[in-house]
């Protein structure tokens, strides 16, 4: 009966979505205030209806109910409760749902946090949120319920949930995507309600710039989250492999932070505004674009829950009537371009147009790269994959240009910069970055030129970004005034920026300087990887809620000093007879040791792989100060005084 | 020139500039990373390029997987209706990787008819099936898509 009452609804909120879709814009056609109004009260029901649903899955979790396909597909009755609450997720219709719940989040955060926006503008936004949803709802209504049942025989147990998911990643892992990529729906929403009441002024840019905001920083903590979990949970001991499923989340990412740096210039100088539109339809389409890639079961990922033909042809649709429907909207309505380009050529307009360029760029080789094997596949040309070298080899010089601008740009000014008291000014940074350069791979004990342009790269942008803040902080009441003097969406620029320093020198460093072992270990023989001792102490068999595995004790040790013991596993789960390799970790600022578990030899030995990653954790600070620094942009009070009617901070609901 | 149009031509020249070095570089990278993939049936067919870097897969022939004692040396058959192809690895084989389930190898084929794979994929679940060898086992008489169905008579 209860599951029913979540499938009814899903129903509701799929009426509610459709009314909010048409009411609040008949209503800004009509001018009829009431109708406008009945936006927001119709975002809340929504939001309300899907919260229902969500919670009535969640309840069928917890209650081992079976006869839900779902929940018997993806649960068990051994697994721990926070799996069974995370497992909601684990699966195509719940993560579906978990999607719906967050873009109806969105749309209520919208209807209570604009209040300050005009009227009909803010009722154009929420029908744009209501057309979305109504999209999606319709998709998970029609080919994938989540509550479907299986009467009258039902299971007496669940399949379980797929082991590489059994894993707290699982629980922050896709709220924390989804909020980012779902996210960016509030900024294409702004951007299709400017073009429909044909006003594309500053305050378009003004209003959108938060949304856009944190939408990027939750897809970067979800990336950089989720790149960590496969680090340490798929034991292959790389970081991030260009998995086509990676990629989907990655591309919005790219052009949400081209997305971001145009907004700016749209608001501080009112250039830019068709691009900066164009980009926010970009931004929401390769979210939908990845969420067809995932859904549809086109790609071989650990991501593609479900091979059904008939969900990745109504997401293709779907696809196709957003993103054509926009651009149509667009090439009709977009702004005509003004005559004189009011700046220099040497001028930070100049250079956060080179930002946007190159993330494009960059953004469609990784685009190309990703569709080409469903391209030819379609087109009967053979069956490729395309590997991780073409996205090394076409990314990398471009993330290399862009950062080197990125040390110039924060130092540059509106309108025009002279070239010469900039040179000046950055001089000082790149010499020393240059030192860093060629002094860091000498300390680290393997001289390599490649390691030189990544640590000069690196420091580069750490550098100047200080310097910047250096000499802006400088105030004749003392530092700590000129500190405190600043604004906060400057701190975030600064933190953000440094972000990328760290996740360019962890990432470089850890391309190069990582090091690997596959070796043969057998009990009481000690074996020496990177410096350090391991020795297997002992193999031993334990048993966990839901599953057996062999456990072996290694002991790390260097010069006769043990420094942990270590305790991989290799885990057999008892209801899918599964395999899973759970490596064992000994992190640290400067470097990670991994240990994982290969396959038995004999009794007495194991073939393991040992990693030595260094500087993998930078990776993944980095990727956090960005999404700090994105926050620090929101919360600076000049968005705060336009919303006086609404708290200070634009909340997930 | 009017100093405006010289600076939309240089913006304009710069993008084109741009986006040349980066259609030079995809194709550069596409010629050396893309693999095409091929079913045992053409190895055994000898449709195959010899040296070149592609992608090969089938299902794991029961039996045929042998360790090597002392080192980490793996070799087995991967074979679908029509094919075989001896593959050899060294390293350590994926959790899901079994005899009689369907696995994908990236390596290379060499003039000796043993495909020397440095990477080996295994599905990802229990009920996943990697199309491309779905598609090899349907092409052949058998029309079962998975690898239980086949029959191994070697």
């Amino acid at each position: 009966m209860i599951p029913e009452l979540g499938h009814f609804a899903l129903i509701l909120s799929l009426a509610l979505s459709a009314a909010l879709f048409v009411v609040p814009l008949w209503g800004a056609y009509r001018l009829s205030q009431p109708l406008m109004l009945a936006g927001r009260s119709l975002a809340a029901g929504q939001l309300l209806m899907v919260t229902v649903a969500f919670v009535i899955l969640g309840w069928a979790f917890l209650h081992d109910d079976f006869s839900v396909s779902y929940v018997a597909n993806h649960s068990n009755s051994l697994m721990p409760v926070y799996y069974k609450l995370s497992a909601i997720w684990g699966g195509h219709e719940g993560s579906l749902l978990l999607w719906i719940l967050m873009l109806s989040g969105w749309t209520f955060a919208i209807a209570i946090f604009s209040r300050s926006l005009p009227l009909d503008m803010q009722a154009r936004v929420l029908a744009v949120m209501g057309f979305v949803a109504t999209g999606f709802l319709m998709f998970i209504l029609f080919t994938s319920n989540p509550f479907d049942r299986i009467l009258p025989l039902s299971p007496q147990e669940g399949a379980d949930l797929n082991p590489l998911l059994q894993d707290p990643g699982l629980i922050f892992h896709p709220p924390l995507l989804y909020m980012g990529y779902v996210g960016f729906s509030s900024v294409f929403a702004f951007a299709i309600a400017a073009l429909l009441t044909g006003k594309l002024d500053t305050a378009w840019a003004r209003w959108s710039r938060p949304w856009a905001t944190v939408a990027w920083a939750f897809l970067t903590l979800g990336l950089a989250l989720g790149s960590w979990w496969a680090y340490y949970e798929l034991g292959w001991g790389g970081w991030w492999f260009w998995d086509p499923v990676e990629n989907a989340a990655f591309m919005p990412w790219l052009v949400g932070t081209a997305l971001i740096h145009s907004l700016a210039v749209t608001e501080k100088r009112g250039l830019f505004k068709s691009w900066t539109i164009l980009l926010a339809i970009f931004a929401f389409s390769l979210s939908l674009l990845g969420t067809f890639l995932v859904r549809s079961g086109v790609l071989t990922s650990v991501h593609a829950f479900a091979n059904d033909p008939d969900r990745g042809l109504f997401i293709l649709v779907f696809l196709a009537v957003v993103v054509g429907a926009s651009l149509l909207l667009f090439a009709l309505r977009a702004p005509v371009i003004k005559n004189a380009p009011s700046f220099n050529l040497l001028s930070r307009e100049t250079l956060l147009l080179a930002n946007n360029i190159l993330l494009m760029i960059a953004m469609i080789t990784v685009l190309f790269g990703t569709l080409f094997p469903l391209v030819a596949d379609a087109l009967k040309l053979g069956k490729y994959s395309v590997g991780a070298p073409y996205f090394n080899l076409t990314f990398i010089p471009f993330m290399t240009i862009i950062c080197l601008l990125m040390g110039i740009a924060p130092e540059s000014r509106w309108k025009r910069t002279n070239g010469s008291p900039l040179a000046k000014v950055v001089s000082g940074p790149a010499v020393l970055s240059l030192a860093l350069g060629i002094a860091v791979p000498i300390l680290l004990g393997d001289f390599a030129f490649s390691m030189v342009l990544a640590v000069f790269i690196g420091s580069w942008v750490g550098l100047t970004t200080l310097w910047d803040l250096w000499r802006k902080s400088q105030n004749s009441q003392g530092r700590w005034v000129g500190l405190r003097k600043l604004s906060l969406s400057y701190w975030g620029m600064i933190i953000a920026h440094c972000g990328i320093a760290v996740s360019v020198l962890g990432v470089c460093l850890n391309s190069h300087y990582a090091d690997m072992d596959k070796v043969r270990m057998d009990v009481g023989q000690p074996v020496t990887v990177a410096g350090y001792q391991f020795t297997l102490e002992k193999l031993e068999q334990v048993r966990g809620p839901n599953y057996m595995a062999d456990q072996a004790v290694v002991v790390m040790s260097k010069d006769d000093r043990v420094l942990r013991v270590l305790k991989p596993q290799k885990r057999r789960y008892f209801a899918s007879g599964q395999i899973m390799t759970e490596v064992a970790l000994d992190p640290g600022f400067t470097r990670d040791v991994y240990v994982a578990m290969g396959d038995k030899i004999n009794a007495q030995s194991w073939a393991m792989r040992i990693h030595y990653m260094r500087f993998v954790r930078w990776i993944w600070l980095g990727a956090l100060m960005m999404a700090l620094g994105g926050m620090f942009a929101v919360i600076d009070k000049r968005y705060r005084k336009r919303k006086s009617a609404a708290s200070p901070t634009p909340q997930e609901a | 020139m009017h100093p405006v149009r010289k600076q939309r031509l240089l913006i304009v020249l710069a993008i084109v500039v741009l986006s040349s070095i980066a259609i030079g570089l995809l194709v550069f990278a596409l010629r050396d990373n893309i693999n095409l993939f091929y079913p045992p049936a053409k190895f055994s067919a000898g449709e195959v390029p010899h040296d070149v870097r592609l992608r090969a897969g089938g299902c794991v022939q029961p039996g045929s997987v042998v360790r090597d004692e002392s080192s980490l040396e793996v070799n087995f058959q991967l074979v679908d209706p029509t094919g075989k192809l001896k593959v050899q690895y060294e390293g350590i084989l994926p959790d899901l990787f079994a005899e009689g389930e369907a696995a994908v190898v990236n390596g290379v084929w060499r003039d000796d008819k043993v495909f020397y794979a440095d990477q080996v994929l295994a599905k990802h679940d229990e009920n996943y099936m990697p199309p491309e060898v779905a598609e090899a086992m349907n092409n052949g008489e058998m029309h079962q898509a998975t690898c239980e169905g086949a029959e191994y008579d070697s």
